[in-house]
């Protein structure tokens, strides 16, 4: 691990991740690039679109666009019809919204139990995480990389 | 220090776009100091400023022009070559300054031109060598610049232009008296160059005589300036992120209008209709302010015009003077920047391809020097531009060689063809007449972009005539992009915004309908008035799961709603599950994870929160593989009048404008009387205004944004209404009176309007007379039901929205209690529950149960047997009128006669009160 890489995680890692679950599997998004957390409603589907994007809504009058981290990760498909959470994000002047099946604490885990991503993820995990954090309270957090979950070129090989 | 440089940037560009026809009105007037101080003073200010901001690469080269131009002034004779210098240094200046964007100069090294510049010679040969239209005049012949500038010139705007120009500036008019004070950075002296054009600008209005009147112009100068004073005084400079901020909150607000207009439909909450129909007016009106101010003339998208035809002149060796005119008509600022390209392509390709060498004009009798003539005007909500050459046409011949040598055609196919329709090949992908590539035209791109250019904006291009006397094309451009009118179509569970301007007609297919799907093999094909068109599915071609096309539902036996798209000379049919309504939408940008689905062009916003994605019609029918079925389709023959017509379908309408360039439509029969009122004769009052009419009151209900007439005028008037209860619609203007079937049946969610239709092809809005009825006459009417009198229960049946909200509210005005059913099994639930009427009235044609149909069923039941039928019909053929008195209608009336209606149902009314 090199110096300037350890420094960034430090200051994430102090600034804190707003964690969000999969089934039993934990998430952490740097809390800096989180805009909002809301509960999707009115969701259009796009036809042909990449499965990841679940489709549009709007949200006071601006437009998300959403996508289902299951579909992202290569999870399947959520169980039961519970209520589901969004995490908002804001890049480049367009919302996005992150669907996952629970949102949870914010968490500033020491920048010490930081590991990088454990080579034998499937691709399509490594293609979006940036290393995982242990921690104290057991478990481990998977750190999300907004930037690469964003991206039009890695969601359409995602697809 | 990085805003004023961006300030300095924008304004040096947009005074060096202005200095291009300076330099050529120089070129031929080289006399005339006037011009040359002036370019002169605008190259010193962008070295004064330059200077300033220690932009060194480009203070050199402005230095170096500077003096090549000093040495003119001083009495040197200008040349071709010393022109195309200035050019070159002007477009380095350019260039210097888009890489300006990065806040630093770019490199590159100025040095050959600054030595050129600064040579005593000129490098390049000297003009009389070639001598090319513009050019045509020598320094020294006064009378002959005259007469080429008239022409030239003639594309400038006119005088009163002056005035809107004026104010995308914020120049101090006081700044021409000083033109050659030191130049400072700050914004109010930069424009000195600027407003010290003015006496130039006005001789451009006049036609620019110069160099005659180039003593006089001194006294012109006065008054324009004195014009200037005043337009500064009423004009600010705004920037353009402002409105665009303003244009984005405005179109939240539309958004939010909607969503009201949504709850409003659903609740018809009463009391907030009267506020909700006001916040509506404001926030159109709030809109149309907007997009007023986001407004440019078109010139603007012509301004590098006259230097690409001189350019081109000398490249061709040929003579061409561009003609210009119309220049006034505005544009969006967004469209002009997608018809540049499009207009200089037609130029180039005039220049190049349509005009015959000089040689050979001459041959033909046609004076040397060609003619390119460019025309804007405003129609409706387009600007028209027209691009007309006088040289030798598109060759029939070519194009017929042309066809068979890349396959597009067979020779049999070609044989049956008018020489227009295989002028229409020229827009097809790959195909380009010249035999040879060349540096103008050339580069095998043909009139294919120049269309799906246009057509990406929602405009159309056409070739309007080709001929030994010249090519016209003409374009027609959409005013704006971001609100525009579009259609909300269903398809499985989603809905989609289909843009109106690409949709020809919404038919309704049905067996034993006028309109039928018809299979061959696996591919339905629509018979539209004796015309194959092949009908997509929507949603298989989007791929949706739940939509219809899956269901492996053969497409023939049910009833399908198909949507008529005219892409340029493509025509196919898109099978949709329901077509919603039409709406104002606001054009949002794609989202970007999704920019690589080129079938949607945006998404917007509904009223009710959803998203929707906006299909371009154009994509769509690629995905569809049009491309290579566009052939056959066009080889298809133009309906053949006769048979296949039913004239009995059309009715009189009566065209005219209110308040927007949208052209409404009423049916005639549904007016009274038209009238022309003088104004000072229509008195406001608390209620309103009214107007002493035919010896009694008439409320008169000004139509949103109808201006009110200067008093000694006549306001044009609507009268609608009975028996003194009269009501006066004032509009703008009448236009006509046309007989047209309604083809398209959409609703429409602006209040007072029922829906859109097409005449002739083009968009009308069809007014909802009812509404104004009702607000002019609902006191009255209430009062009237209200009465003694028990008012009479009428059951409307009709399958077609369109004609229950057109007919209900006019029943009610009438004084019925109407009850509507949408269908034949509609009204025998209500029959079922046991409901009474008076009467009912059914339309003859519907799906599932007819007319007929119903009546039985009706005759058929001892509780509704002696209700009275009247049967509404859009046919007339006698075997239809017995059926229906057969079946039990007692009346039998076309559909859209009011007076007719209104006569039976009062027999009918009259009858049973007798008999009760």
């Amino acid at each position: 691990m090199n110096k300037e890489v350890s420094d960034a995680i430090r200051r994430q890692a102090a600034e804190g991740y707003v964690t969000a679950s999969l089934g039993d599997q934990l998430f952490g998004i740097p809390l800096t690039q989180v805009r909002d957390v809301f509960v999707p409603k009115g969701i259009s589907r796009v036809p042909l679109a990449p499965p990841a994007i679940a489709g549009l809504l709007s949200l006071r009058g601006r437009v998300v666009t959403v996508i289902d981290l299951r579909a992202r990760l290569g999870l399947s498909a959520a169980e039961s019809d519970a209520p589901r959470v969004a995490i908002g994000i804001e890049r480049e002047a367009e919302l996005y919204g992150l669907i996952a099946d629970r949102i949870g604490n914010v968490l500033r885990p020491r920048a010490e139990s930081y590991e990088p991503n454990p080579i034998n993820l499937q691709a399509k995990w490594l293609a979006v995480c940036s290393g995982v954090f242990r921690l104290d309270a057991g478990g481990v957090m998977v750190v999300l990389d907004v930037d690469s979950l964003l991206d039009a070129e890695k969601l359409k090989e995602a697809a | 220090m990085d805003e004023l440089l961006g300030e300095f940037r924008a304004e040096t560009e947009e005074n060096l776009d202005r200095l291009d026809d300076e330099l050529l009105r120089f070129e031929r007037e080289p006399d005339n100091r006037e011009i040359l101080n002036k370019i002169f003073r605008l190259v010193h200010t962008i070295k004064g400023t330059c200077g300033f901001f220690g932009l060194e690469r480009l203070s050199k080269l402005a230095h170096a022009a500077e003096s090549r131009m000093a040495r003119y002034r001083e009495g040197e004779t200008v040349s071709v070559a010393g022109v195309s210098l200035i050019f070159a240094s002007l477009d380095r200046i350019k260039e210097i300054l888009r890489g300006l964007e990065s806040g630093v100069e770019p490199p590159g090294d100025d040095t050959a031109l600054i030595a050129s510049l600064l040579a005593q010679d000129d490098v390049a040969p000297k003009s009389t060598t070639v001598a090319p239209g513009p050019l045509e005049s020598s320094p020294k012949d006064g009378a002959k610049a005259d007469s080429s500038t008239q022409h030239t010139l003639s594309e400038r705007p006119p005088v009163g232009e002056l005035q809107s120009r004026a104010r995308q500036f914020f120049n101090s008019s006081d700044a021409a008296a000083k033109p050659r004070a030191p130049v400072a950075p700050s914004a109010e002296a930069e424009p000195a160059p600027r407003s010290s054009e003015t006496p130039a600008e006005k001789q451009d209005g006049t036609h620019g005589e110069a160099p005659e009147t180039a003593p006089a112009s001194g006294e012109t100068a006065e008054p324009s300036s004195q014009d200037r004073k005043r337009d500064h005084a009423q004009s600010v400079r705004v920037q353009v992120e402002t409105l665009e901020e303003l244009m984005t909150t405005v179109s939240e607000l539309v958004l939010t209008r909607n969503q009201l207009l949504d709850v409003a439909r659903r609740t018809m909450e009463t009391d907030l209709k009267q506020p909700l129909h006001r916040l509506s007016n404001v926030t159109s009106e709030l809109q149309r302010g907007i997009m007023k101010a986001r407004m440019l003339p078109v010139s603007k998208a012509w301004q590098g015009l006259p230097r690409l035809v001189r350019e081109l002149s000398l490249t061709l060796d040929k003579s061409i003077k561009l003609v210009s005119e119309g220049g006034d008509a505005e544009l969006d600022r967004q469209v002009l920047e997608f018809v540049r390209d499009p207009i200089t392509h037609l130029i180039r390709n005039a220049a190049d391809h349509g005009i015959e060498s000089r040689e050979r004009r001459r041959a033909k009798g046609k004076p040397e020097q060609a003619m390119i003539k460019l025309r804007a005007h405003t129609e409706g909500g387009h600007v028209v531009i027209e691009i007309a050459d006088d040289g030798r046409g598109i060759d029939a011949e070519s194009i017929r060689a042309k066809c068979l040598e890349k396959g597009l055609a067979t020779e049999a196919d070609l044989a049956s063809m008018g020489v227009v329709d295989l002028q229409q090949f020229i827009f097809k992908p790959g195909f380009s007449t010249a035999s040879k590539i060349t540096d103008v035209s050339g580069r095998g791109v043909g009139l294919d972009v120049v269309r799906s250019d246009v057509e990406l904006i929602g405009g159309t291009v056409e070739l309007k005539s080709s001929g030994p006397q010249g090519t016209v094309f003409v374009m027609r451009i959409p005013l704006t992009l971001a609100i525009t009118a579009a259609l909300i179509v269903q398809s499985g569970d989603l809905k989609f915004a289909l843009p109106q301007h690409s949709v020809r007609e919404v038919v309704r297919a049905q067996e034993g309908s006028d309109y039928q799907i018809e299979m061959i093999d696996d591919a339905p094909q629509l018979r539209l008035r004796g015309r194959l068109v092949p009908v997509f599915d929507l949603a298989a071609l989007l791929q949706q799961e739940n939509g219809i096309g899956s269901s492996g539902e053969p497409v023939a036996e049910t009833m399908t709603t198909v949507a008529v798209l005219e892409l340029g000379s493509r025509v196919f049919g898109l099978r949709v599950d329901d077509v919603l309504r039409t709406e104002e939408i606001v054009v949002k940008p794609k989202a970007s994870l999704l920019r690589s689905l080129t079938v949607f062009s945006g998404n917007t916003i509904l009223g009710d929160g959803s998203v929707i994605m906006i299909i371009d019609p154009a994509a769509l029918g690629s995905l569809a593989g049009l491309d290579e079925l566009r052939l056959e389709i066009e080889l298809a023959p133009e309906e053949p009048a006769g048979l296949a017509q039913e004239p009995e379908k059309t009715l009189p309408l009566l065209l005219f404008y209110a308040g927007s360039p949208a052209r409404k439509a009423v049916p005639l029969s549904l007016v009274t009387r038209l009238e022309e009122i003088p104004v000072e004769q229509i008195e406001t009052c608390d209620d309103g205004q009214l107007v002493r009419y035919r010896g009694g009151l008439m409320p008169v209900i000004f139509m949103d944004g109808v201006k009110r007439r200067t008093d000694g005028d006549l306001q044009p008037i609507l009268v609608f209404g009975e028996e003194g209860q009269n009501v006066g619609l004032a509009i703008d203007e009448i236009i006509d009176v046309v007989e047209e079937s309604l083809a398209m049946e959409i609703r429409s969610d602006t209040p007072g309007m029922i829906g859109t239709c097409l005449v002739h092809g083009q968009i009308v809005e069809v007014v909802d007379v009812s509404s104004y009825l009702t607000e002019g006459l609902g006191q009255r009417v209430m009062a009237k039901e209200s009465g003694a009198k028990r008012s009479f229960k009428v059951l409307l049946v009709d399958d077609s929205q369109f004609f229950r909200n057109m007919l209900a509210p006019l029943l009610s005005a009438n004084g019925y209690d109407v009850t509507l059913a949408a269908s034949g099994h509609e009204a025998l639930v209500l029959k079922e529950e046991g409901a009474r009427f008076d009467l009912v009235i059914s339309d003859l044609e519907m799906p599932d149960l007819d007319g007929i149909g119903l009546a039985e069923k009706v005759k058929a039941d001892p509780d509704w047997a002696d209700i009275p039928m009247i049967a509404l019909s859009s046919h007339t053929s006698p075997r239809l009128v017995a059926r229906s008195r057969a079946a039990g209608f007692s009346d039998y009336v076309g559909k859209f006669d009011r007076q007719r209606l209104i006569e039976a149902m009062q027999a009918c009314c009259g009858e049973w009160e007798a008999a009760a």
